[in-house]
């Protein structure tokens, strides 16, 4: 899921905010939202079927990566998640990679909140929380007013069974694949965390440093004796917490309101 | 790795998922206006990913060389701006080529 939607999304969101929108101007049809969901949708499901590919190559249950797609709805975190099964991580290592990877929801999250009419109550808020990707962010928060509960809902749609239904294809078309290729599957994980990376380092020179200094830290964890006792997940955790509060201390965001 | 044990793994992710996003939509009312964590959530992801993928990449199939050719076909790619499955799938060609040369050169 891409970060520079999620930030555009996040600073339309913004701007939206300058306008004075009528109440009259919310946004909620389910008919509307489907619709804007469908590219997403789409997007997902060729993700997703790497996702299941993986996920039985890293040697999960076919049915466990579907219960996992349903369940998460998030792409590096599900990546990290299933990396962390196959090393056998303890609970309190999965927690925190979690937690670390995927709090930019808790932002977006915290946003939408803001941009919610009415028709979205506590329950509804409980509901449509959980389909916050990127991608939902970045449509719902391009909208010029309010969204109601029913947009949000035929928003959420299509990505969700377009994510649960690639990670079926993917899991089951994996288990009659030859060795030769499930080996060569094995980078395609990092194939795509590259993808995601590399264009917005290329593009803002603070997020090429913070990402040259996550992964110097990792490095340097990885092959220093004594610290490489510590396990992956502890140190991807503590590489992005220092990394990002360097950078942000560093290069602090400008076009912040 | 029994099937218990990947449940309560299963369970964990989607619970600590699901508050992070749950949280901040029930609680909050107001925006963050803390410049200092909202540069920290931002360049989260990349330092996360960054991590995440060295240096795991080299040892992410069954030689180094393979993963080598591979991760250079994905950040040259990358940096053209292809798409997510289009580098994933490049990569995954070029470790196949490549280990398929090598078993030809042994």
């Amino acid at each position: 899921m891409k970060q520079s939607k999620s930030l555009n999304g996040n600073s339309n969101n913004s701007n939206n905010y300058n306008h004075n929108c009528n109440y009259s101007h919310s946004i909620n049809s389910y008919a509307k939202g489907f619709k804007d969901g469908i590219p997403i949708g789409l997007g997902y499901l060729s993700v997703s079927v790497a996702f299941g590919m993986m996920a039985v190559n890293m040697g999960l249950p076919v049915w466990t990566a579907v219960l996992i797609s349903m369940t998460n709805l998030t792409s590096a975190g599900q990546f990290a998640g299933i990396g962390l099964i196959s090393v056998g991580a303890s609970c309190l290592e999965m927690a925190l990679t979690q937690l670390v990877i995927n709090l930019r929801y808790a932002l977006m999250s915290l946003s939408l909140s803001q941009k919610a009419d009415q028709s979205i109550n506590l329950l509804h808020r409980l509901l449509i929380s959980f389909g916050i990707t990127d991608e939902i962010f970045a449509v719902a928060s391009g909208q010029p007013c309010e969204i109601g509960r029913r947009y949000m809902y035929g928003l959420i749609t299509t990505p969700y069974f377009g994510w649960a239904i690639g990670t079926f294809i993917g899991a089951a078309a994996s288990t009659i694949l030859p060795a030769t290729i499930r080996s060569a599957l094995g980078i395609a994980i990092y194939g795509m965390f590259i993808a995601i990376i590399i264009p917005p380092a290329k593009q803002h020179r603070p997020v090429l440093k913070v990402l040259l200094i996550s992964v110097a830290i990792s490095f340097i964890l990885r092959y220093t004796p004594l610290l490489n006792h510590l396990s992956g997940g502890f140190i991807i955790i503590l590489c992005a917490i220092i990394a990002s509060a360097l950078g942000a201390k560093l290069f602090p965001l400008k076009e912040v309101e | 790795m029994t099937t218990s044990k990947i449940l309560i793994n299963i369970l964990v992710m989607a619970g600590v998922t699901y508050l992070i996003r749950m949280l901040p939509m029930v609680i909050f009312r107001q925006k963050i206006e803390n410049r200092f964590v909202q540069s920290f959530l931002f360049y989260i992801p990349y330092a996360v990913l960054g991590a995440m993928t060295f240096p795991g990449i080299f040892t992410s199939t069954s030689s180094l060389w393979s993963a080598i050719t591979g991760t250079v076909v994905a950040v040259i790619l990358s940096f053209r701006e292809k798409g997510l499955l289009t580098v994933a799938l490049a990569a995954c060609f070029t470790v196949y080529v490549t280990e398929a040369v090598l078993r030809l050169m042994l």
